[in-house]
């Protein structure tokens, strides 16, 4: 064996020879194989929604139907109420979900309390990183009929008892609002980073000019962030059949299915629990196809407008 | 300077106390069930208690803990964290090595990263990959919870861009040394990028211990569920058609204060890693964002 020439270059010889290259191939081995088989073999079994997939007949054998089952997924009203449905919820979140960081984090960025400033931070981080399990086991005991939050709205404002998660518009609501709760402190992130980062000096000039302090944040503070938020927008373009399957899915019921079930949950409703594989594949795939084409384009958008790139 | 004008100092204080409550509200809701876990059945399930326990006691802890379904429930957690968190970080520093590699260094570099780019942008979704665990004889097995996401394209862009940070003369006195490429990644590059490594593997341990769903689509054996799944599937959607009961389990299931318990004991483990998370996650989201 010539492993020892191979792995120790002669004098002279480039260090990324190709004798060495090779390792670089082996490491990436079981990354390829584990994405092969998990990510990669799905995507070919994308064919299923074109056939009337049986299990025991397998991915060759089971009869071919063409384009069938998404041609019965625009025909049925339940399907095209459930793909309004993931459009209106998504579009919401992503819209509240841009603004209120974009708020929270100018009014942050004006504190001068080093430890206020931390300690809201931390705070604010945290839901983040519950699962919707956990918020929805919590939010279904808090905002039940009976439950404190329609408890205290009855004895201070006596408001009648709201169905927050029973009524179709109310539960879009509880999720439009309960997703920015959970998310919007993680959202600042990147905005207080990019407030760090402003010049100071073009504070003084505007200072020095005689600008308030809301001169400063409108001529400044806000153009200088600008881009940023450019840039999250276009890219969260991509997020558009994203409603957030974890939190609907822990917070939903039957009573709510005509304003609040979307792609991902009548997807697994109808696949793992009604068994038409084919069906809930077309589904999905309607949602992964759009979503490419959106993501794709999202990026394009954002390297040509703000040079982004992420690797 | 602006902020001793009298119009400032009256917003500075209105900002201050509204920024202070928007904290509070992010943890009210934990503190709520933590309430409810420690106060007396009748007050929980009649809603009374809000922010502080009424009529003080620890029975529905006593109770979780003397639950055989839930401490086994925590094993099955613990194991796939380690598992799924081990695996995925091998997964991820290998595969991240490779692709920091400059083109010109690196024939295929390109291609190996569109190979696993591609993954961020499409997938096959729920019922191709259900079928695939299946057909890989997975179901039932710790592995279906492990090995389907091992591969996080995210974590490794991440992980590659910080590799690309580490000073191109460090790594070629290595190899020039004569140590091969395992060598050069596991003395130079690890070193170096621990405290990314951490952000990474606390991220990885979060998602793991979060997750649900694979455990109820992939586990149909309720013995085997992770934590998450089980109190997903009994404590909030309260489907007990997968767990054999008896009727004076349900009847101390669906009692308030040991839904509580259950809840706020699942939401430990994250808030016991929170403050060493958030020591590095906001450099690490940073870092992996806003590059120039």
């Amino acid at each position: 064996m010539n492993l020892e020439t191979k792995t120790r270059p002669a004098a002279g010889r480039k260090p990324w020879s190709f004798g060495l290259t090779w390792q670089l191939h082996a490491m990436l081995v079981p990354g390829i194989v584990l994405a092969l088989v998990f990510l990669y073999f799905p995507m070919g079994g994308l064919v299923i929604a074109f056939q009337e997939f049986k299990p025991w007949l397998g991915f060759i054998h089971s009869p071919w139907v063409g384009l069938n089952n998404f041609r019965l997924m625009f025909a049925r009203e339940d399907s095209l109420e459930v793909i309004r449905n993931t459009f209106v919820i998504a579009g919401l979140k992503i819209v509240f979900g841009l603004l209120v960081p974009f708020v929270f984090s100018l009014l942050l960025n004006e504190l001068r309390h080093m430890f206020v400033k931390r300690l809201v931070q931390t705070l604010v981080y945290l839901p983040h990183f519950m699962s919707w399990v956990i918020l929805g086991g919590i939010l279904i005991n808090l905002l039940g009929n009976n439950g404190p939050v329609n408890q205290l709205l009855g004895s201070w404002f006596g408001i009648e008892s709201i169905p927050f998660l029973m009524q179709g518009d109310w539960f879009r609501f509880t999720v439009v609002a309960s997703d920015i709760w959970k998310e919007f402190g993680f959202g600042t992130i990147l905005f207080l980073a990019a407030l760090t980062a402003v010049n100071p000096a073009l504070y003084e000039a505007a200072e020095m000019d005689g600008a308030g302090r809301w001169k400063q944040t409108l001529n400044v503070t806000i153009p200088a962030i600008t881009p940023i938020v450019i840039v999250l927008g276009t890219l969260s373009l991509g997020n558009i059949l994203n409603a957030g399957f974890d939190q609907i899915f822990n917070l939903y019921n039957a009573l709510v299915y005509d304003k609040g079930d979307i792609i991902d949950t009548f997807a697994y409703r109808a696949g793992l629990l009604k068994t038409q594989f084919s069906f809930a594949t077309a589904v999905g795939m309607f949602k992964s196809v759009v979503s490419f084409f959106l993501i794709v384009t999202a990026y394009r958008m954002a390297f040509k407008f703000a040079n982004y790139r992420i690797f | 300077m602006y902020h001793k004008a009298p119009a400032y100092r009256v917003f500075y204080i209105i900002n201050l106390a509204f920024l202070l409550i928007s904290a509070v509200a992010c943890i009210l809701p934990l503190i709520h069930i933590l309430a409810v876990s420690f106060s007396a059945k009748e007050p929980a399930n009649a809603n009374m208690v809000g922010l502080w326990p009424v009529g003080f006691n620890t029975d529905a802890y006593e109770q979780t803990f003397s639950n055989s379904n839930f401490l086994r429930s925590i094993l099955v957690s613990v194991e796939r964290v380690v598992l799924g968190t081990g695996i995925g970080m091998i997964v991820t520093i290998f595969t991240a090595y490779p692709l920091s590699k400059v083109h010109s260094r690196f024939k295929g570099r390109t291609a190996y990263t569109w190979f696993f780019v591609f993954t961020m942008l499409f997938n096959g979704g729920l019922i191709p990959t259900y079928i695939v665990v299946q057909k890989m004889h997975l179901m039932n097995s710790i592995w279906a919870l492990v090995l389907p996401g091992a591969v996080s394209a995210w974590n490794m862009v991440l992980l590659l861009n910080f590799f690309k940070t580490v000073p191109k003369e460090m790594e070629e006195a290595s190899l020039i040394d004569g140590a091969s490429h395992f060598k050069t990644l596991l003395y130079i590059y690890l070193p170096i990028s621990l405290p990314s490594l951490a952000t990474l593997s606390l991220f990885t341990m979060v998602g793991h211990w979060n997750s649900w769903f694979d455990g109820m689509i992939y586990i149909t054996e309720a013995r085997k569920w992770p934590l998450s799944t089980l109190l997903q599937t009994i404590v909030v959607t309260e489907d007990f058609s997968k767990i054999n009961l008896r009727p004076e389990d349900v009847k101390l299931i669906s009692n308030n204060t040991v839904k509580a318990s259950q809840i706020f004991i699942g939401a430990i483990p994250i808030l016991l890693v929170y403050p060493f998370l958030q020591k590095y996650f906001v450099k690490g989201m940073v870092l992996g964002a806003v590059k120039e």
